[in-house]
């Protein structure tokens, strides 16, 4: 069977779409697809890939307008009756192709201080933790920095606030380290304030694209947010901090 | 006369994997000015796709384990052709490196007791592997990762490395391209770490990324570095078979460490029928045992799946052989049966295998936790690369480095699952340190720009051939051939065939041509990979012809025992004056008697 596609071609300064023809086998994903059509048509197809098991979120695109991982899109999901297009992510510049520029994500997770974990539990240098305390973050921790969740953010996407918002990916980064049992930082005015937690409201966009099915929204951004105005705007809870340490566990 | 960009930095690794990014952090940590090249994004490498954990003798699960238990293990897994002082560095090093993740952010699954978890493992004496889900190698490389780029390194991204320079017999820097642009770049170093991974791309099925085109082996070697035990090359027993899109990709060994069992078309349990020798000890002869054992019965032995990966592998190949295989040319791996034994059957799966059930349930539309996978071996791991000293892992080149799966040493004849994590901390942070100690006490060289510019020409030839030889061509003919004549089962005559379509390969390569233009454009980067695929073919299918035995993963029709003669030796392999490939054998130093007793206290 031969499946007709509409790949994205082109670089930061011009570029459309272009049609291809390949055959398609029992099994295959859109990443065997352009490999194939890569392969034999068009060598200089460029498109990023490693593991092809959705595991390094490496080959994020857009198929069909959907932000997809290209390895863990089976051709048998889609319609073969019109061309399939594939295009790069569109909240990030173009480079070329497939190829958008997601440097900027880098950048970002560089200005989220580090962690910091308390002093060892154990004489032996080791930290004791529970399996409970720890399922949120390790849900967290699946992130396979993909993007797709910064990809269909319509902060990034349509109004461009990358230098005001730090998107789904780190605000759940930020939670993961938020909610590690042994991390002492406090990331809750920046948050606030050089983050832009205030600029996401919660349409879940990010956590229906998420490929690790991380409950971006839910466990993370909303718990997140909730932190911020305990710790900003509920004088009662404020004055109740005075006198107590930083919460150290997620919400349960 | 081509451009380049120049950089300097007293320590360069290349290579960002979990070896890279360690030896990174370390060499920082001594206060001198690292570089890190990257061929793929930050994060991307091959270590984010290493499921099962890490393996340190911890003993936070069975209390009879420690450093000498492992180090036995890996004696033994290697058929004691390993480097025996790298196999006692890494066992009385890993349980520390692993600590220090957890230092890091590193979130590890529990013990009842808070501790870090370990589960079973294939040639493990006892539960050993630090683990997250099926997930640890994700877990290891953004731990790194995230505590890396505080610590002042300077990353370069998407960049890959064509040759290493030299002055004076000492490697000071490196010569490569980005491949956003195809620009030419120039790296000054005092000292070069490589960190550069497998080269399982020489084979059609693999359950490696296109990386791994043994780039750290062929710099290494064309700098007139030694490469050993080349012929060793690990066939995964379990990756994927169906559907033909996936073939090759791993199934954890993790699902028989949780009690998954391997039958054929008959419903038998064909481990049983062949436990080799120096394992019938350690190993349970009958099924009831090996349920206990996966269960944490401390009398019990471990079930014959969790044998080491050649044995497994070559049984596999005898059952789909003698026509006991499962439809799609495999065999079943199962682990959905423990249902019969557990009551939350499914939940576990879940949780302990996450990644698997996703990724059978996405891509071969089969539920693991209800039905058995098929699946079959797929090239993996080369527990042969660049020669090294175990204690600074320094090459014979002065100033050029190799840790993780590029150096070799630690593994001898076969890996033991988890030991590669392990390896990749233990060792990227030992050349880390050296490597910083070394560009301490040594000059920024003058760098050859005559040499610069012949290379960067030479890289740029493929352009003048438009119509030439397609490059994923030449690649696909390549990689057929090393897996039909130099894969699970080897024999001369088929060997030296593969050295004669190596030599028609090279051939075809010095004509290959790409279209377009420079900027990222992977026609091109598969013609610059060729040539150090065919390095590492040749080097690979020599060294297997040099070894007439049969021993750990090199198995050799024609010579199906082991033999004496070379039970105490290394094949090595580098480049003679006249620029041929050389290959010789050397005799393993005598193991002192400390460690030989370990081995002895631990049958």
């Amino acid at each position: 069977m031969n499946a007709t596609f509409k790949i994205w071609r082109g670089d930061a300064n011009s570029g459309g779409f272009r049609e291809y023809a390949t055959e398609i086998s029992e099994g295959m994903v859109v990443l065997d697809a352009i490999h194939q059509i890569q392969a034999t048509q068009a060598t200089d197809l460029a498109c990023r890939w490693n593991c092809k098991a959705g595991k390094c979120g490496s080959c994020s695109a857009e198929v069909n307008g959907m932000p997809r991982l290209m390895c863990m899109t089976r051709m048998s999901d889609l319609p073969l009756e019109r061309p399939i297009t594939v295009e790069p992510m569109k909240a990030f510049p173009v480079v070329k192709d497939l190829i958008s520029d997601v440097s900027w994500n880098f950048r970002v997770k560089k200005r989220i201080k580090q962690f910091k974990p308390r002093p060892p539990d154990a004489p032996d240098g080791t930290w004791r933790m529970a399996q409970e305390d720890i399922d949120r973050v390790q849900e967290f921790r699946k992130c396979i920095e993909c993007f797709l969740c910064q990809d269909v953010c319509h902060v990034l996407r349509d109004h461009h606030m990358h230098d005001r918002f730090i998107g789904p990916r780190f605000l759940i980064y930020a939670a993961a380290l938020e909610m590690h049992p042994l991390d002492t930082e406090d990331r809750i005015p920046e948050l606030r304030e050089a983050h832009g937690i205030g600029y996401c409201n919660i349409t879940k966009c990010c956590t229906k694209v998420c490929p690790e099915n991380i409950e971006i929204t839910d466990n993370g951004i909303i718990p997140l947010k909730e932190r911020v105005v305990d710790e900003f705007y509920d004088p009662l809870g404020w004055l109740w901090k005075m006198g107590t340490k930083k919460s150290q566990t997620g919400p349960k | 006369m081509p451009d380049y960009e120049t950089f300097q930095h007293d320590v360069l690794v290349i290579g960002a994997g979990g070896a890279g990014l360690r030896a990174a952090i370390e060499a920082s940590a001594f206060g001198v000015s690292v570089g890190l090249i990257c061929k793929s994004l930050l994060g991307k490498a091959h270590t984010v796709m290493a499921e099962g954990g890490i393996a340190a003798a911890l003993a936070n699960v069975d209390d009879r384990d420690n450093w000498k238990v492992h180090f036995a293990d890996t004696m033994r897994g290697g058929q004691y052709v390993n480097n025996w002082r790298m196999a006692e560095l890494h066992a009385r090093e890993a349980p520390a490196r692993v600590r220090e993740l957890e230092a890091w952010g590193a979130v590890f699954d529990r013990t009842k007791d808070g501790r870090i978890l370990q589960r079973n493992f294939g040639g493990h004496k006892y539960p050993r592997l630090a683990h997250v889900g099926d997930r640890t190698g994700l877990e290891m490389i953004r731990t790194l990762q995230d505590h890396g780029v505080h610590q002042g390194i300077d990353v370069h991204m998407e960049r890959t490395v064509l040759e290493l320079l030299k002055q004076n017999g000492r490697v000071v820097g490196a010569f490569g391209y980005d491949r956003e642009r195809g620009r030419f770049l120039v790296y000054r170093a005092k000292a070069v770490v490589l960190a550069t991974g497998g080269i399982g791309r020489a084979y059609k099925i693999t359950s490696n990324s296109w990386e791994y085109t043994g780039d750290g082996h062929s710099l290494a070697y064309r700098a007139g570095a030694e490469l050993i035990d080349m012929e060793f090359v690990q066939f995964h027993p379990t990756g994927m078979v169906w559907p033909p899109s996936v073939r090759g990709i791993l199934v954890t060994e993790g699902v028989r460490g949780e009690g998954g069992i391997l039958t054929n078309n008959q419903g038998r349990r064909f481990m049983f029928d062949d436990i080799p020798e120096n394992y019938r000890a350690q190993t349970a002869d009958n099924e009831e045992e090996g349920w206990r054992y996966c269960q944490g019965d401390k009398d019990a032995r471990r079930p014959p799946e969790l044998l080491t990966r050649d044995h497994i592998a070559r049984c596999i190949v005898r059952e789909i052989k003698a026509g006991r295989g499962s439809p799609h040319g495999g065999v079943f791996l199962d682990i959905a049966w423990i249902k019969k034994r557990m009551s939350n059957a499914e939940d576990y799966i879940k949780r302990k295998l996450p990644s698997m059930y996703h990724q059978f349930k996405q891509l071969a539309d089969i539920d693991i936790t209800q039905e058995p996978m098929e699946v079959g071996p797929t090239t993996h791991y080369v527990m042969g690369g660049i020669r090294v000293d175990a204690d600074t892992q320094m090459s014979r080149i002065p100033g050029l480095f190799a840790a993780g799966e590029c150096a070799a040493g630690i593994n001898g004849a076969n890996r033991l699952g988890g030991n590669s994590l392990s390896d990749l901390l233990v060792f990227g942070k030992r050349a880390g340190e050296f490597a910083a100690d070394f560009a301490k006490k040594n000059p920024v060289a003058e760098i050859d720009s005559g040499q610069i510019e012949e290379m960067a020409r030479h890289a740029l030839e493929p352009f003048e051939r438009g119509g030439g030889e397609n490059p994923y061509a030449v690649q696909h003919d390549l990689q057929e051939t090393m897996q039909d004549n130099v894969g699970i089962v080897r024999t001369e005559n088929e060997m030296i065939s593969a050295l004669e379509k190596l030599e028609s390969f090279r051939a075809r390569t010095g004509r290959v041509g790409v279209n377009g233009n420079r900027e990222f454009n992977p026609g091109w980067h598969t013609a610059l990979d060729l040539e150090n695929l065919l390095t590492v073919s040749e080097a690979i299918t020599r060294a297997a012809i040099e070894r007439k035995e049969s021993r750990g993963a090199q198995f050799r029709e024609d010579f199906p025992d082991k033999d004496p003669k070379f039970g105490n030796a290394n094949t090595i392999v580098w480049r003679g004056e006249d620029g041929g490939m050389k290959v010789r054998l050397d005799a393993i130093p005598e193991m002192p008697v400390e460690l030989r007793q370990i081995i002895e206290e631990n049958p």
